[in-house]
């Protein structure tokens, strides 16, 4: 329901509007930002931004698990299949 | 066969039915759209509901049937290819381009995907009070450098001028008409089960660069439009495949999916479209992630879908990356016997679904 | 390594193929966000389910959810000569007094904008016009809105038409009343990013229905449904967030304040499903100036049967069926012909499903949404 891109904050400043106000990069495509909703923001992080307000600051360590958890699923997909190729050949063994 | 259709007996205009039945309803239904609206020539649905339901009947010939961007008549043993478009760009002035250039370039395009070689364009200025002059001659020498770069003279014209209403000033129609050499036959009949689908390069450009200059949407990029003249970058493959080209088309409005629906549609085939061999920058991606785009469906204006034989496409592919108008050119998908009329896109994750038409403009979405 | 790699894509599928039960009855997961629906559209992912696992889209889209009587209040105001601006998705939604799209073509004022800050810019540029920013959408969108409901220097000519939605409070009535028959819940990630996780708690502990806050990669929703499935495997009902790199538990605080501040909470209606108790939000009594219902003393009244005669919008968004499933769809009711609401936005289930899914797909799934 929400539209919500990631994004690189490039630079911070307070926009004429009064609100702190970044340029924050899309692939290389540049938009100013509202960030008023994330205080503690630093250039160089990942926000996410909704309807030119950016509302979440992207947690690269969290990334990192769900990336490591997906990528763990692979292995361990992995690992049953050669359980299952040990098992047959048990099975085989026994005949 | 089109190519060697009478011109004199196609040309009949209105059918004599049409005379006859003076009361004819309106195919639109009046209850739902009682106006035009903007999805109307946006090149989706509605657009082809207009297309299909009130104008193709009312002219019905052969060179309409095909539903081409351009015709091609046969004229005194000369096969002469015909097309029009009109021009309505806001800005008129946006990066990598303006509307100048984009109405020689447009028209041209247009003819180059019938496989012509464009001679000569006119030139349809409606013009808007209060336009500043220097404005209209910025867009007259821009049209100037493009008809030279296109190799097009410009024999014909028209100017006229309407009341102060929209501030956009100006707008203009070409119509171009060129020559078809011999043993060149580009239509969408000629789509064949197995044909390869190429693009001659990164898409969604045109569209993204000139939404980054709109009202409310502007972005910074150093994106630029794409417009360019294809009908050299055309010749050259056609000298070198030849009959192997089967159908050209240009992916303007609508974009990549819009068009090859329209060559699925005409010819009862299906098409299967790999999304990660579709060549897409990174900003370009990014800018149609914010506004909600898929990049399939944002137009272009310097590139051209080609469906060749099998055994043609990697020489397709090696001649068009020697030009600069076609050094991203890639495979991106084939033509099938599936789905008729559909096109179904392999997503770059593995899953598959229907690449359909959008009932009109693409509009940037927040949810 | 990032998002969208086919290779964790297969990751995840594999994982559910394995961990789904065979020969059970299979399971049905419901999300509840218009971009979850474009993500599991756009990407393909029904066609790499592993059969018995179903997913379903409920009320997620604010488009589609947006009554009547509200979008009647914005072409009204059109109609009065009024210039409003918003968001792309509203423009075609069909009603009894038509469309924005229609009232454009009709010579009215209707900007489309990509931002709330658009609006209140559009204003500071036409001084003489009175321009309403028809606000739509739920608390993700809310909290901009209310940065610029309660920016100080606002020009007198603009005001709003807020029809904004909550949703843990719309979710938790229809769970309440039994209205959605489904095993499993994916949580809106962009709206959690505001109200915090902690706002789904409810759901495990009162109404021990699973529930996982998910994100809008492909890996993200498959990866959501394998924690799901293996909650139901277990007969666990918890909250887990799949999404912590963007959801903090709290959510954001600067932008849940910025929300109280200039609005209240208020009942409201929901398209095809009725009023819900303490589910919108209206601006407070002290910023009626900027009430657009106030300036310009507008206000229509709710229809009880605000869908088109036959439309079955309503079971869509309860999860109650699959657009396939609806009589008029395909048939009256396309993209190019929308008849009811889910049909015209982007985001509605309607409009995805004729764009995105094949017919052999809508088929099968049709006839499992019973």
């Amino acid at each position: 329901m929400c539209l919500g891109v990631p994004g690189e904050v490039l630079s911070i400043e307070t926009g004429a509007n009064g609100l702190p106000m970044g340029k924050v990069s899309f692939g290389g495509m540049r938009k100013d930002v509202v960030l008023a909703y994330l205080p503690e923001v630093e250039v160089g992080d990942y926000v996410l931004v909704h309807v030119g307000f950016a509302i979440s600051r992207i947690d690269p360590e969290e990334a990192e698990r769900t990336m490591a958890l997906l990528q763990e699923l692979g292995d361990l997909a992995l690992l049953e299949r050669d359980l299952k190729a040990v098992q047959h050949l048990e099975v085989d063994d026994a005949r | 066969m089109t190519s060697s259709a009478d011109l004199t007996t196609a040309a009949v205009g209105p059918a004599e039915s049409t005379a006859l039945d003076g009361d004819l309803p309106c195919p639109i239904p009046l209850d739902r759209y009682p106006r035009v609206l903007m999805a109307h020539g946006g090149g989706g649905r509605l657009t082809q509901q207009l297309i299909q339901e009130m104008l193709v009947p009312r002219f019905s010939n052969p060179h309409l049937a095909e539903l081409h961007d351009g015709a091609v008549l046969a004229v005194e043993g000369n096969r002469l290819a015909m097309s029009t478009d009109s021009f309505v760009v806001s800005p008129l002035f946006f990066p990598g381009g303006d509307i100048g250039e984009l109405a020689v370039n447009g028209t041209v395009n247009d003819l180059a995907m019938c496989g012509a070689r464009p001679r000569y364009l006119s030139l349809g200025f409606i013009l808007e009070e209060g336009l500043p002059m220097e404005t209209l001659w910025q867009v007259v020498r821009s049209v100037e450098r493009a008809a030279q770069r296109a190799r097009v003279s410009v024999v014909t014209g028209d100017t006229k001028v309407i009341e102060r209403s929209r501030q956009d000033g100006l707008y203009l129609n070409t119509t171009g008409i060129g020559f078809v050499p011999d043993g060149v036959e580009i239509a969408p009949r000629r789509a064949q089960p197995g044909d390869t689908v190429l693009i001659s390069g990164a898409i969604a450009v045109h569209g993204t660069a000139v939404m980054s200059v709109r009202e409310g949407l502007e972005f910074e990029t150093t994106l630029a439009s794409d417009t360019a003249p294809l009908a050299d970058l055309v010749g050259a493959l056609l000298s070198a495949v030849g009959s192997r080209v089967h159908v050209l088309r240009d992916p303007t409005r609508g974009g990549v999916a819009a068009a090859l629906n329209e060559i699925a549609g005409s010819v009862g085939l299906g098409i299967e479209l790999d999304e990660a061999a579709v060549p897409v920058w990174p900003d370009v991606l990014g800018a149609c992630e914010i506004l909600g785009l898929d990049p399939l469906y944002v137009a272009n204006e310097g590139k051209f879908l080609a469906l060749v034989a099998a055994d043609a496409a990697d020489a397709a592919v090696s001649l068009m990356r020697e030009d600069p108008l076609g050094r991203e050119a890639a495979v991106i998908g084939h033509v099938v016997d599936e789905h008729p009329g559909r096109v179904v896109l392999h997503s770059r994750v593995g899953g598959r679904r229907m690449l359909d038409l959008l009932s009109g403009e693409q509009l940037p979405r927040i949810c | 390594m990032s998002f969208r790699d086919p290779l964790l894509v297969q990751n995840v599928v594999g994982a559910l193929g394995t961990a789904l039960p065979r020969g059970g009855r299979g399971y049905k997961i419901m999300h509840v966000c218009g971009s979850h629906e474009h993500t599991i559209s756009r990407w393909g992912l029904r066609s790499l389910l592993p059969q018995g696992l179903e997913v379903i889209a409920g009320p997620g889209c604010p488009v589609c959810v947006c009554p009547a009587h509200e979008v009647g209040e914005a072409i009204e105001l059109v109609r009065r000569g009024v210039t409003v601006a918003t968001f792309g998705d509203m423009l075609n939604l069909p009603t009894r007094f038509g469309s924005l799209a229609q009232a454009k073509a009709e010579g009215g004022d209707v900007r489309l904008i990509y931002s709330p800050m658009d609006a209140a810019r559009l204003a500071q540029r036409n001084p003489d016009r009175e321009v309403v920013l028809f606000a739509v959408g739920f608390e993700t969108t809310a909290a901009p809105v209310a940065a610029v409901l309660g920016a100080g220097e606002l020009p007198d000519n603009f005001s709003l038409l807020v029809s904004h939605r909550l949703t843990p409070p719309a979710m938790e009535l229809l769970l309440g009343i039994g209205d959605i028959h489904i095993d499993g819940f994916i949580a809106p990630g962009h709206v959690s990013t505001i109200t915090g996780s902690d706002a789904w708690r409810r759901f495990p502990e009162a109404y021990a229905m699973p529930v996982v806050v998910a994100g809008f990669e492909p890996e993200d929703i498959l990866l959501a449904m394998l924690l799901l499935v293996r909650q139901l495997n277990r007969g666990e009902a918890k909250l887990e967030n799949e999404y912590a790199r963007v959801v903090p538990d709290a959510g954001n605080r600067p932008a849940l304040a910025a929300i109280e501040e200039v609005f209240e909470v208020t009942p409201a209606w929901w398209r095809g499903i009725g009023r819900i108790p303490r589910s919108g939000l209206r601006p407070r009594r002290e910023l009626a100036h900027r009430d657009a219902r106030e300036r310009f003393g507008i206000r229509f009244e709710a229809d009880l049967s605000d869908l088109p005669p036959g439309c079955s919008c309503h079971l869509v968004m309860l999860g109650k069926a699959y657009p396939p499933a609806c009589p008029l769809y395909g048939k009256k009711c396309t993209p190019s012909s929308p008849y009811g609401p889910c049909m015209v936005s982007q985001e509605g289930t309607c409009f995805i499903w004729f764009t995105y899914e094949s017919d052999e797909l809508s088929a099968t799934a049709a006839g499992g949404a019973k």
